[in-house]
């Protein structure tokens, strides 16, 4: 047998592509051929629509399609994170079920965990699940639930024993989101967009073979889904640019993108438009100022670094998605942080306005009212310095007054 | 590019790790950082010559192994780790570079092999009393007298100048900025260790009283061979610096594991948590710089002058930051002679001005990006 290397893999997936790619297929078509080649989702095992290449490997496959102008299988939103969460905890008619649908785009998803009461620390959820009869019976609320007004299949954390400790009273299904017993409300954000939503259920149900893992497993299940969060939260730094190609799957991708991508819009706002300010500074004549001049290399060569780390860290890492995406995740947040400060003097008055009478159309306006969301979504920067110290430099946890006791005896929020 | 480094690569550092904790232990450190050579001549020799550091990147032409920067980068790192006292990065970064940059074919042939066979020290002599780190400042004359070049003027901040046997000299002669070597024994040449407060490192001060000098490289070509070796040196430094802020890092977490107050360790206290990962992410960003631009280096990326002052401007930030913290961890215990902290503590302060601060560097970084 050959050994598997970049040459190897670059010379084979060139050869695929240039025998398959055809930008006339519909998306859905082709994306069902990349799922039957392997090469949608080369990483994943053979026996599910992958082929077992190492992670390492996987951007030279990628370097590839973009050479060529293909498109891959569906990557944006929730979906990505339901599928890294199914193949390792998921049972075979669960992958059967959803895996291939995911990657075709077909299904959206929606992510439940976070509750008015539980923030930062979602294993305290009490949204419960109880089974009754021969299902699963839903009944709480749910908060920050992005897509949820569109999404087909939702991950919902629920408590399912309040007699363990919170940790362990925990379990993790896939719940129909189209059935009538769930509602959904928009949720208005301090940046004016209203991009996620409060999700109400009333005895709504869950078939008993969409649990995921084991009654009681559903924390292991969570972190899980957490950790490929946040190794996300870095990758949607970088915005992907609306392909203008004509063919009828570049005007799909389009579409799809719209659709999918509308509650994201602010998200590079959220980031800190690090791509914007070269070209901001030579704009305002402030590129010449050297007080700035240090504030923007600063930002520029954290942000650089930090995308370095992140290869890097993909590079050495041939395993799942550990803790350490937590610091790529808290870099973010420095560089965004960071971002806005510098946005701000770039703007100079400019930064009183906002919408149409300021800059951009209220573009760079929004960066300045959306950054706040980057320290505090997918997990606060407290929240990683917790997870960086305990589990990446083995420092003693959190002293916690939840952790062993009965779970119905924790002292809790009574309001949200 | 390349991210990672290959087991042969992991297996070279994890070896010279081991040898450099037996071979440079802080007591050694501490004995040699208080002599006036600041290290010693036979030891620094044997084990040179046991592993061929000062040859990695010389090329095979000339005595050496011909790898690279990414190769160099490890060793750097590790002795910037250990605080290892050795005249290595005058000789085999700086010296070494600018003759490989700027010399002859038999400039090369003369100079290089000795270098790689570890028998020659060498530094370079750039930075005059105004204390630029770029050429602009240089004074120093080059002047044809009876028929030989003689150098006049001074030099200063010369790392380990007071002991390099070879000493590559930027000057000005009538055609332009030039490069030129002399003996550290020549006639006219004094030399003097400054009192540096890094002892781990030393600078000294020459002055040159017509210093009979040979050319290296054409007359007047000196500006772009120099120029390269900056940014070269900027990149070697910057791994040498990230090996120090991982150690000072590692240490004061070992510390705050075992100090306890309140009858816990302090490691359990969340600002210490909170510290020691902010501390993590300073030196893993300031790494991947370090690795990166020396791999631009090797691959003869365009971007690779704009990378080296990346590298150097974080990893001036990061080292000097994680030696602040580091002292702080350890408290009052950290601000005594006897503990070792300040022995990293100096050499992260020495490093950050070395070859200019982060200011300077991100400045340099930001007009490549914008010209």
């Amino acid at each position: 047998m050959t050994e598997t290397n970049e040459d190897t893999v670059r010379d084979e997936i060139r050869a695929w592509l240039e025998a398959n790619w055809n930008p006339d297929y519909g998306l859905v078509e082709w994306r069902l051929k990349l799922a039957e080649a392997g090469w949608g989702v080369p990483h994943w095992p053979s026996r599910w629509y992958g082929r077992d290449l190492p992670v390492g490997l996987v951007p030279v496959v990628q370097e590839e399609f973009k050479r060529i102008g293909a498109i891959g299988v569906a990557k944006v939103g929730i979906r990505t994170l339901a599928a890294a969460t199914i193949l390792e905890h998921g049972t075979d008619l669960q992958k059967e079920k959803f895996l291939l649908r995911i990657l075709t785009g077909e299904d959206i998803w929606c992510q439940l965990f976070s509750e008015p009461g539980s923030g930062s620390d979602v294993a305290g959820a009490v949204t419960r699940a109880d089974f009754r009869g021969n299902q699963w019976v839903v009944n709480g609320q749910k908060v920050w639930t992005t897509s949820a007004h569109k999404a087909h299949w939702g991950l919902l954390l629920a408590r399912t024993d309040w007699d363990r400790p919170k940790h362990r009273g925990l379990s993790y299904f896939i719940i129909d989101m189209k059935q009538p017993c769930v509602t959904v409300q928009p949720l208005r954000q301090m940046n004016g967009y209203a991009s996620f939503n409060q999700v109400f259920f009333t005895d709504a149900k869950v078939e008993p073979e969409l649990l995921v893992s084991d009654v009681g497993n559903g924390w292991a299940v969570t972190t899980t889904t957490l950790m490929h969060e946040r190794r996300g939260a870095d990758a949607l730094r970088s915005w992907a640019i609306l392909s203008e190609k004509p063919g009828r799957i570049y005007k799909e991708e389009r579409e799809e993108i719209r659709t999918t991508m509308e509650p994201y819009k602010w998200y590079p706002q959220r980031a800190g438009r690090v791509d914007l300010i070269l070209e901001r500074a030579r704009a305002s004549g402030k590129i010449n100022d050297p007080v700035l001049r240090q504030e923007i290399a600063k930002v520029l060569a954290m942000s650089k670094a930090a995308e370095w780390t992140a290869r890097r860290a993909r590079t050495a890492q041939e395993r799942p998605q550990g803790p350490e995406g937590s610091l790529g995740k808290l870099a973010s947040s420095i560089i965004a942080r960071a971002a806005a400060r510098v946005h701000t003097s770039l703007l100079g008055p400019d930064a009183l306005l906002t919408g149409d009478d300021s800059p951009v159309n209220g573009l760079l306006a929004e960066i300045l009212v959306s950054v706040p969301a980057s320290s505090i979504a997918g997990g606060t920067d407290e929240i990683q310095r917790n997870i960086i110290s305990e589990r990446v430099l083995k420092m003693p946890r959190e002293r916690t007054g939840d952790t062993e006791k009965p779970f119905k005896d924790v002292p809790r929020n009574t309001v949200g | 590019m390349k991210f990672s480094f290959s087991s042969e690569q992991e297996e070279f550092r994890s070896n010279l790790r081991r040898l450099l904790r037996d071979r440079s232990p802080a007591k050694e450190v501490r004995r040699l950082m208080e002599t006036e050579h600041g290290y010693e001549r036979d030891g620094w020799r044997a084990m040179n010559s046991a592993l061929g550091l000062t040859a990695i990147r010389i090329p095979e032409a000339y005595g050496g192994y011909g790898l690279g920067f990414g190769d160099q980068c490890i060793v750097l790192e590790e002795m910037g780790r250990a605080l290892l006292c050795a005249p290595y990065f005058a000789t085999a970064v700086l010296a070494a570079g600018a003759v490989m940059n700027a010399g002859s074919e038999a400039e090369k042939q003369a100079l290089l092999p000795g270098i790689a066979a570890g028998d020659t020290t060498a530094t370079l002599a750039w930075v005059e009393h105004n204390g630029r780190w770029d050429a602009e400042g240089t004074a120093l004359a080059a002047t044809a007298e009876r028929g030989e070049i003689v150098l006049n003027g001074h030099k200063s901040y010369v790392v380990d100048g007071h002991t390099a046997d070879l000493i590559v000299v930027l000057a000005h002669a009538p055609q332009g900025l030039s490069l030129f070597t002399v003996d550290g024994s020549a006639a006219g040449l004094t030399r003097r260790v400054l009192k540096s407060m890094d002892s781990t490192r030393k600078f000294a001060r020459l002055e040159f009283d017509h210093v009979a000098a040979r050319p290296l490289g054409t007359a007047g070509g000196g500006a772009a061979p120099f120029d390269r070796t900056m940014v070269e040196a900027a990149v070697c430094l910057a791994n040498e610096m990230v090996g120090g802020a991982e150690r000072l890092r590692e240490d004061a977490l070992a510390y705050a594991m075992m100090r306890m107050q309140f009858g816990r360790p302090i490691a359990s206290f969340q600002s210490m948590k909170h510290k020691q990962a902010d501390m993590l992410l300073e030196v893993e960003l300031a790494k991947s710089a370090a690795y990166y631009a020396a791999a631009s280096l090797d691959d003869g990326d365009g971007d690779a002058a704009a990378n080296a002052h990346l590298a150097k401007a974080c990893a001036s930030d990061a080292y000097m930051q994680t030696a602040v913290n580091a002292v702080q961890i350890h408290g009052g215990i950290g601000f005594t002679w006897d503990n070792d902290t300040h022995l990293w503590f100096k050499r992260a302060k020495s490093s950050e001005v070395f070859l200019g601060d982060a200011g300077y560097h991100r400045e340099l970084m930001l007009q490549k990006w914008t010209a």
